[in-house]
């Protein structure tokens, strides 16, 4: 809204109207800004009593030891235990990897969305909406049917010599990280592609008019000016594999076991919440600081250039 | 941007790209023909097809209580959360005081939060307080908190283009604050309104976590029956499920995807 208190110095009105109009716009302005407030105190009061309460409560929780006393031997129990150390280590390197195989398929795909004409684009981006729109579930539950023992890849790598019998593909390592890329490829295409998007085209035909080949063009001037979108994705898919929970759960057959899976354990696990509690805290500060770091990192290689 | 290179050049990478979307699309469309099969065996290509496994998913108990759940949640969801949207997107938009961008930051937070922490948040608060564990209510308030940033984030985009200043001149003629805005601002975003709606109402129908967390026996959602048979004991009434679930969440959202495009064509000749 305009600012309406900024008005022009007293002219033909004498000082006291002029006193009592800019109160009178002053007291507009301050209703103004009351009645904003006042409508989005419900949608405050749903993430306060539903996120930010219940996650202080669970800060609350960790800090809890068995005895009912102030203690952090909920936190030592990572540090001591090995489960914990192998699964915090797992569940970094599975984040880890699905997000490096994000990038490899995902980065060629927001190009070409990037440089298509609008019709074709437009098609392609229904090709990557589609999926993102389906259930997560029904996803899993697909690549369940695909990869198991005489599902179709199995057979076809069979029949075509590449194995003797089949393989496990699923219920292990393999099928998690497959189907978590399937998730997660969305989600790093689509802000690579709004960065991409924002890309001035006359830069890279400047750079072939001064004789640059296409590749060197690519390299030097394309992939640092989209690196702030590819940042971006990347830790926004790294975080969300942190606490994933459905495909592992389910492709990972019970033997993978990360973060998720092990807080939603602990609940049946222990008499007390506090180590689930205390999970929950560790796996909020990983998120918060990837985020932290990812927000730096893209405004330094925005200012950076 | 249209590009320089030949599109011979450039032709690994057309087929790289086609590739991608081939994994991408192709094998969540599998439960669509094992859907229809009439063995117990989940493969691909089916044996032999009938719709067993639909009048399956249609007569057991378990399955239908459990969508009856879903979209009644799904449906108090969105009222709750397009009216509380809607409202605060409203008042922040073109917004100055202070407040104003924190507020913004924490009714988009949600989204950032791993579901599993909000999950098992809102389970020990509700176990604590009592009265919200296995009601329609807890799920609808849970369900809520994860489905308002879609809804602040697609109105804060459907409000970006409204010039304030036209429901200013609506009041000066005479118009009260809610009639302005009912009948100059709402026509010019209610697609945004709509698509916060199916998003609202999607997130909630699709949500596991929470579901899993607060409500279990007869207040289980579609997601957590689907989720608990998936993972204890598969079955192929699955594959019906999943194709229904499929139609449910991919096709709506893609009409809408396709008449947004159209009208903001026309809207671009119209201007240009």
């Amino acid at each position: 809204m305009a600012d309406v208190t900024s008005f022009p110095a007293p002219g033909p009105i004498g000082q006291a109207e002029f006193e009592a109009n800019r109160r009178a716009l002053e007291r507009d302005r301050r209703a103004e800004t009351r009645m904003r407030i006042n409508l989005t105190l419900p949608a405050l009061l749903v993430v306060f009593v539903l996120m930010v309460c219940p996650i202080l409560w669970l800060l609350s929780l960790s800090v809890v030891g068995g005895d009912g006393g102030l203690s952090l031997e909920n936190y030592a129990l990572f540090f001591s235990e090995q489960v914990y150390v192998e699964m915090f280590l797992k569940t970094f390197m599975i984040a880890f990897v699905v997000t490096i195989i994000c990038v490899l398929l995902g980065y060629p795909v927001a190009y070409l969305l990037a440089i298509l004409p609008p019709s074709w684009s437009g098609v392609l981006m229904l090709a990557v909406l589609v999926p993102f729109w389906t259930s997560g579930l029904v996803r899993t539950f697909s690549w369940l049917i695909i990869l198991q023992r005489n599902g179709i890849v199995n057979k076809s790598l069979v029949w075509l010599g590449v194995i003797d019998k089949p393989i496990p593909l699923v219920h292990n390592m393999t099928g998690t990280v497959i189907g978590m890329v399937h998730i997660m490829v969305p989600f790093l295409i689509l802000p690579l592609y709004a960065s991409m998007k924002a890309i001035d085209g006359n830069l890279m035909r400047a750079g072939a008019n001064l004789g640059s080949s296409p590749t060197h063009a690519f390299f030097r001037i394309f992939l640092p000016l989209s690196m702030p979108g590819l940042v971006a994705g990347m830790i926004m898919v790294f975080v969300m594999c942190l606490g994933f929970y459905i495909t592992p759960a389910i492709l990972g057959g019970g033997k993978i076991k990360m973060i998720a899976q092990r807080i939603e354990e602990s609940i049946s696990l222990y008499p007390t919440w506090g180590p689930a509690a205390a999970l929950a805290v560790l796996l909020l500060l990983m998120t918060a600081v990837c985020l932290f770091i990812s927000l730096k990192l893209v405004r330094w290689l925005a200012a950076g250039r | 941007m249209e590009s320089y290179v030949s599109h011979r050049d450039r032709l690994w990478l057309y087929i790289f790209v086609g590739l991608v979307i081939f994994y991408l699309v192709v094998p969540m469309l599998i439960v669509i023909p094992v859907s229809f099969s009439s063995t117990t065996a989940m493969t691909f290509p089916p044996r032999g097809w009938s719709l067993r496994w639909y009048e399956a998913f249609f007569g057991e108990q378990k399955w239908i209580g459990s969508l009856w759940v879903s979209l009644r949640v799904a449906t108090l969801t969105m009222v709750v959360t397009t009216l509380a949207g809607v409202a605060a997107s409203y008042a922040l938009h073109q917004s100055s005081f202070r407040l104003s961008e924190t507020i913004r930051a924490t009714l988009i937070s949600p989204l950032a939060v791993p579901s599993i922490l909000i999950g098992v948040g809102i389970f020990f608060v509700y176990a604590r307080i009592g009265g919200l564990l296995n009601t329609t209510a807890g799920l609808v308030l849970g369900h809520s908190v994860v489905a308002l940033p879609f809804v602040m984030l697609t109105m804060s985009a459907g409000f970006s283009s409204f010039d304030m200043s036209q429901e200013m001149v609506a009041r000066s003629l005479g118009a009260n604050r809610f009639k302005a805005f009912l009948t100059v601002t709402l026509p010019q975003v209610k697609l945004s309104v709509a698509t916060s709606m199916l998003l609202s109402f999607l997130v909630s129908f699709d949500e596991l976590i929470i579901s899993l967390m607060v409500a279990s026996g007869p207040m289980s959602t579609l997601s957590r029956v689907t989720f608990a048979t998936l993972r204890d004991d598969v079955d192929p009434t699955l594959a019906a499920v999943s194709t229904l679930m499929l139609i449910f969440t991919s096709v709506p959202p893609l009409l809408l995807h396709l008449y947004a495009s159209r009208v903001r064509a026309r809207s671009g000749r119209n201007a240009g």
